[in-house]
């Protein structure tokens, strides 16, 4: 499943931070991050636990923003606009810029239900329109064949990796830019971990993808692009074969190796 | 090895005190339950539902003028208090988790929750009953609904932060609104058991007396008109069961059972629905 990296010419850059500062409350937890996500490259984040990758995929949604005491200074671009200016409307640029958690969270309602809910916030289409709009997003989502004889169940009578691949493809439909992944297999098992893995493959034809992951393998197979980060910092961030490869900071090679973390 | 032996004796002797207090009470239940089927089920007919209540001294009669004014009572009071209660439990829990608002109705509302109801029914007469200068049937749906709103309010409150937070952060990365995310997914996630709070606080105010006595009073017969005065079943039971009439007595008796049985009911489908939940 491992991809070759697209040739240099053809990428464009489609999220820039600049030099990205988060805080919760008093204490610091990104300490000054620069990088860019590519369009149509999937970007891998990885690092010891509370070295602040998931911080950081939350900062490029605005997650922190649902609560108080967590605040990001510094510069995010998407398309060249600043998303983190308090003009930024934030349920429009959560419609631009997907994410899928850690476990899988169908909302209380049909699988039907999960994917149209989230269609409907933002287009007025008709019922037929609608049917196909599922249908291609839970395709999308590699779900199809198991779901579309039961589409009125409940989302949650799915299996775990069922679940999370009705929330990808719940977060296709709206047809975002970007899609971030917050370690989306740590609660699967290997066959369902390796259908999302080949989901996020996929999608890359067409989306901007960020994953962050603690299993590097994963990250090896998925991303075109690899960043280390350690405390808060960004230690390495380059191709994702020479991450694994040869990569140049010391500490991304113990951590790769397994010597800490 | 006399340290294990001497633990499990304290454990043998915990578990019968446990066993002895939960066969105590529930032994009390029994008994008060028997009681009320004997006493109450020897006066259970057709006219109990159809005639109101009799003048003293004379036999046949039933009850209907109180159970109509405590279906009113109870129904608008419910009415009055849910959505306040849904309300302010849905501002603790979503809105003002953090805030130190939050705190001090929180508090305010567990003081409410604990209030004797007899100082509601007080409260509820000096600003609807006094003024006016009469009792009213509304006077009373107001005090039930002044009992309901704490029970709601906790409930609503509980079940809302039980709701795990990744699905509500799942459905702000969709980019829904905060208003959508709380109506469509987390009262969602929360119905069964918002519904059950609704239910419990039904059954607690269907057998409140001392309130409605300085509200809706009483009234002797049938009356559909909230701002008159209004009949009830608890105090009708509180008026009946201290007369000296026989056939009063054995309404009184009739009428604790009816208002159990549906008290039982209510609680029973609220259990029904909670289990349901999981």
């Amino acid at each position: 499943m491992l991809t070759m990296p697209l040739p240099k010419t053809a990428t464009k850059v489609k999220v820039s931070i600049n030099n990205l500062k988060f805080f919760y409350g008093s204490s610091i937890a990104l300490k000054g991050i620069n990088l860019e996500l590519n369009e149509r490259e999937v970007t891998a984040f990885i690092g010891p636990s509370g070295c602040g990758k998931s911080t950081l995929l939350r900062v490029l949604n605005r997650m922190y923003d649902l609560y108080p005491n967590q605040r990001a200074e510094g510069e995010v671009l998407l398309d060249g606009e600043n998303i983190l200016s308090p003009k930024q409307d934030l349920n429009l640029l959560r419609s631009r810029i997907g994410m899928v958690f850690q476990k899988p969270t169908p909302f209380p309602m049909s699988i039907y239900d999960n994917i149209a809910f989230g269609i409907k916030l933002y287009e007025k289409i008709s019922k037929s329109e609608m049917d196909g709009r599922v249908e291609a997003a839970l395709k999308r989502g590699a779900l199809w064949n198991e779901v579309k004889d039961k589409l009125s169940d409940n989302g949650l009578s799915l299996s775990g990796g069922q679940q999370q691949r009705l929330c990808i493809a719940r977060t296709v439909a709206i047809k975002p830019e970007v899609i971030l992944f917050d370690e989306p297999c740590s609660a699967l098992d290997p066959v369902s971990t390796a259908k999302v893995e080949e989901t996020i493959d996929e999608l890359r034809t067409d989306y901007t993808i960020a994953i962050v992951t603690h299993n590097m393998q994963q990250a090896a197979r998925v991303s075109q692009k690899t960043a280390f980060m350690y405390l808060g910092e960004l230690m390495e961030f380059d191709d994702t074969q020479k991450i694994f490869t040869s990569p140049s900071n010391k500490r991304t090679q113990d951590y790769i190796t397994g010597r800490f973390g | 090895m006399s340290l294990y032996t001497n633990r499990k004796r304290k454990s043998v002797i915990t578990m019968m005190l446990c066993y002895g207090a939960a066969a105590l009470g529930l032994s009390v239940l029994v008994i008060i339950l028997a009681t009320l089927i004997f006493m109450g089920a020897r006066g259970i007919n057709l006219d109990v539902f159809t005639q109101m209540t009799p003048p003293p001294g004379s036999t046949g009669g039933g009850l209907l003028n109180p159970i109509v004014g405590s279906l009113f009572m109870t129904g608008l009071g419910v009415a009055i208090g849910t959505p306040i209660g849904i309300l302010a439990g849905t501002y603790l829990a979503e809105y003002g988790r953090h805030s130190r608002l939050s705190t001090i109705i929180r508090f305010l509302n567990d003081i409410l929750l604990s209030a004797p109801s007899i100082v509601i029914g007080l409260f509820t007469y000096q600003i609807l009953v006094a003024p006016v200068g009469h009792f009213s049937g509304f006077a009373g749906a107001v005090s039930l609904a002044i009992l309901v709103i704490p029970v709601v309010v906790r409930t609503t409150e509980n079940m809302l932060m039980l709701v795990p937070n990744p699905l509500r952060e799942a459905a702000s990365a969709m980019g829904m609104p905060r208003s959508l995310v709380i109506k469509n997914v987390a009262y969602k996630a929360a119905q069964a058991g918002m519904i059950t709070g609704v239910l419990l606080a039904i059954a607690r105010v269907s057998g409140e007396t001392a309130p409605l006595l300085f509200t809706a009073l009483n009234n002797q017969f049938m009356s559909t008109n909230m701002s008159a005065p209004m009949a009830s079943l608890p105090a009708v039971i509180f008026q009946f069961a201290l007369s000296p009439y026989v056939e009063w007595q054995q309404l009184a008796w009739t009428g604790a059972l009816i208002i159990t049985a549906a008290v039982l009911a209510l609680s029973i489908g609220a259990r029904a629905l909670s289990s349901k939940r999981t």
